[in-house]
């Protein structure tokens, strides 16, 4: 079933997932240690530990509140944790730097809800997100080369969206802004894909073609994918971590884990 | 729409223009600049096609308000930044200009002293204040006039950039900006003219500002300004820059997580603004003839904000529009029914808010697509990956 690499340890229990730290540099691409945030004392992540390898898919299910979105904010630089460390491919504190620099280092990120800039055509959302310098004086007088032009047909593709290129992304459909916000994210070529509930709101034929993209950009990406719908979570057959009250619950196949105790009990139980 | 799908083609004119309209804008402000000085100088008085001097003195006021909502266009349409305080960076830039007007002034003064501006004799003031050095030179004046409004915009927008205060948090800090100058500028010592500004220039690199050759010249170069500007923020705004401001404007924090420093973006625009500005207030000084504190009055910042918002947003040829529509009924209904323009003018800003939302120019466009057939429907059938080899499960 889990087409997981056999060295990750399927771990249980409230406990962190242990880790020599010898083999932090060579595979592991986002690591978290004990991370702690906060908000008036309510703890949105309670020393959560988990690590992400490279070329890895990794969904994160939890129920509501379980810390899933901090998380993501944590990594991507919009929160600062209260305590612990986050290292991106090896040793870059993720801690210090600011959305920007983070998404600049290969982290790209989708949002929960579409985010797609409205008044810009598909073409253009593309065009913004394609990786490249983002100063200030460079974007004055930037021209697009023939070859960025191709890969961004290339996405276009790959998200089905080439016959709206023109469309003003407001006038697309909640699936296809879904769509073109991960070709975005394509155009990023970020090392690490951080994808927040990607399948909300869509169809079920919608949601079964999203979760067959993701993997397919799996092939040359990193992705952790968030999410709530099991059959969509089933559908990308991979690695799962469930996450309670901020911290790790369960980890393993998604089979072993809805055979876990405490999941169970933190699904269905009370 | 005008959406290009093959943008990366070499910009025609037309385009950087932004097609017709564009063109039509540029074209009536060279028009302007060449006709209405020949019509004012060559054509004899007694002629119907005759313009008057106080009609030059009047359009080369409305440029100069056609300059300074060309600015505000530049940040609030494209990149949401809503500044109710622009009308300081405007003042600082007359300011500028004025005091070189005063240096003109020389021995001609009402009091006759070669060293000082007569408000400084009055003053009881001895020698000129450190700050007033420099601007004899006409070239000084003019570095200051893009320099100190330049400074002021950088200064206040790391700030607050930095600082992510947005929305009307940041109007509100603008507006508290503008009304501290105010407030400064109206104290005697702080060496500007206080309560009455700076006034009774004379002339302009020697060519008498009464003149109707030098106000002719003014205005031509008013519309020169006025033109170079729109093209220069028509530059700005379909360059990538333009999609990046367009884009902070929809959905900020998702620009950043694209790797964007948006702070540097709007800094960079917003200091273009504030010297666009500036430049307008150095060229409305000489043709109005005065400078004084209320320029800095946040009313005034305000009625920057009403012009685009009539004119229409977003679309540049606008705010120009605006300008001229809103400031043409402005001194109208004060001529004719002066207790009137207060409310017609907050009648305006309610009507254009509840029914031109997008303004004139904003609007012209959808009634003009009421006669186009419907755009084509956007569903698809096809998922993703449908051009994927293999990838369909």
């Amino acid at each position: 079933m889990s087409a997981h690499p056999a060295t990750t340890p399927v771990t249980s229990g409230s406990e962190a997932a242990p880790r020599p730290h010898w083999r932090l540099a060579s595979e592991t691409l986002l690591y978290l240690n004990g991370v702690t945030v906060s908000f008036d004392g309510f703890k949105a992540l309670n020393s959560l530990s988990f690590y992400v390898l490279e070329r890895e898919l990794r969904a994160i299910i939890g129920p509501n509140g379980a810390g899933k979105t901090t998380m993501m904010d944590v990594v991507t630089g919009k929160t600062r944790p209260t305590a612990g460390e986050v290292s991106f491919n090896g040793d870059i504190d993720l801690t210090r730097l600011d959305e920007a620099a983070i998404a600049n280092l290969g982290i790209g990120r989708k949002f929960q809800k579409p985010t797609v800039f409205d008044s810009h055509s598909v073409y253009d959302n593309l065009e913004l997100a394609l990786a490249g310098n983002r100063a200030v004086l460079r974007s004055l007088f930037f021209r697009l080369s023939g070859e960025q032009r191709d890969r961004i047909d290339e996405v276009l593709a790959t998200i089905a969206l080439a016959p709206q290129r023109a469309t003003l992304a407001g006038a697309l459909s909640h699936g296809q802004k879904q769509w073109l916000e991960i070709g975005m994210l394509l155009m990023q070529d970020p090392e690490l894909l951080l994808v927040d509930e990607p399948a909300a709101g869509m169809t079920d034929a919608e949601t079964a073609q999203t979760a067959e993209l993701l993997k397919e950009i799996n092939k040359r990406h990193t992705v952790v994918v968030v999410e709530h719908d099991m059959a969509f979570v089933r559908a990308l057959d991979c690695h799962v971590t469930v996450l309670h009250e901020g911290r790790v619950l369960a980890e393993g196949s998604l089979d072993s884990v809805q055979s876990n105790h405490d999941v169970i009990e933190v699904y269905l139980g009370r | 729409m005008g959406a290009h799908p093959t943008a990366a083609a070499p910009p025609r004119p037309s385009s950087l223009l932004g097609g017709p309209a564009g063109v039509i804008t540029v074209g009536i402000l060279l028009a302007i600049a060449v006709l209405l000085p020949v019509l004012n100088l060559a054509v004899p008085p007694s002629s119907a096609l005759h313009v008057p001097t106080w009609a030059l003195a009047l359009v080369g006021k409305y440029l100069c308000y056609a300059l300074l909502a060309l600015s505000i266009d530049l940040i609030w349409g494209y990149c949401g930044i809503l500044s109710l305080g622009h009308g300081a960076f405007f003042a600082l830039g007359g300011y500028a200009m004025g005091m070189h007007l005063m240096r003109e002034i020389g021995p001609r003064g009402v009091y006759k002293n070669p060293e000082l501006p007569d408000f400084m004799v009055f003053l009881n003031w001895q020698e000129l204040p450190w700050y007033w050095h420099g601007f004899d030179s006409f070239a000084f004046a003019c570095l200051m006039v893009v320099l100190v409004p330049g400074l002021l915009a950088f200064v206040f927008g790391w700030f607050a950039f930095r600082s992510r205060v947005t929305g009307v948090y940041l109007s509100i800090i603008s507006q508290a900006m503008t009304f501290a100058f105010m407030l400064a500028f109206f104290r005697n010592d702080m060496g500007f003219g206080g309560n009455n500004g700076l006034t009774d220039f004379k002339d302009v690199l020697g060519f008498d500002l009464q003149a109707d050759t030098t106000r002719a010249a003014l205005l031509a170069l008013s519309a020169l300004a006025v033109a170079a500007a729109f093209v220069v923020c028509r530059f700005i705004v379909t360059s990538r820059l333009g999609k990046v401001l367009i884009a902070v404007r929809d959905a900020e924090s998702r620009v950043r997580f694209l790797g964007y420093p948006v702070a540097s973006y709007k800094l960079f625009v917003f200091t273009v603004s504030g010297v666009m500005a500036g430049i307008a207030g150095a060229l409305y000084v000489p043709q109005v003839g005065i400078i004084n504190p209320s320029e800095f009055a946040p009313a005034n910042s305000i009625e920057i904000v009403i012009w685009v918002a009539v004119g229409g947003r977003g679309t540049l040829y606008g705010a120009i529009l605006g300008a001229f529509a809103v400031n043409y009924a402005k001194s109208f209904l004060t001529g004719a029914i002066p207790e009137l323009w207060l409310f017609a003018l907050g009648a305006l800003f309610i009507g254009v808010t509840l029914f031109l939302p997008k303004g004139i120019c904003g609007s012209l466009p959808r009634l003009r697509g009421r006669r186009r057939p419907p755009p084509e429907t956007t569903a698809v059938a096809r998922g993703p990956l449908a051009d994927v080899p293999g990838a369909q499960p």
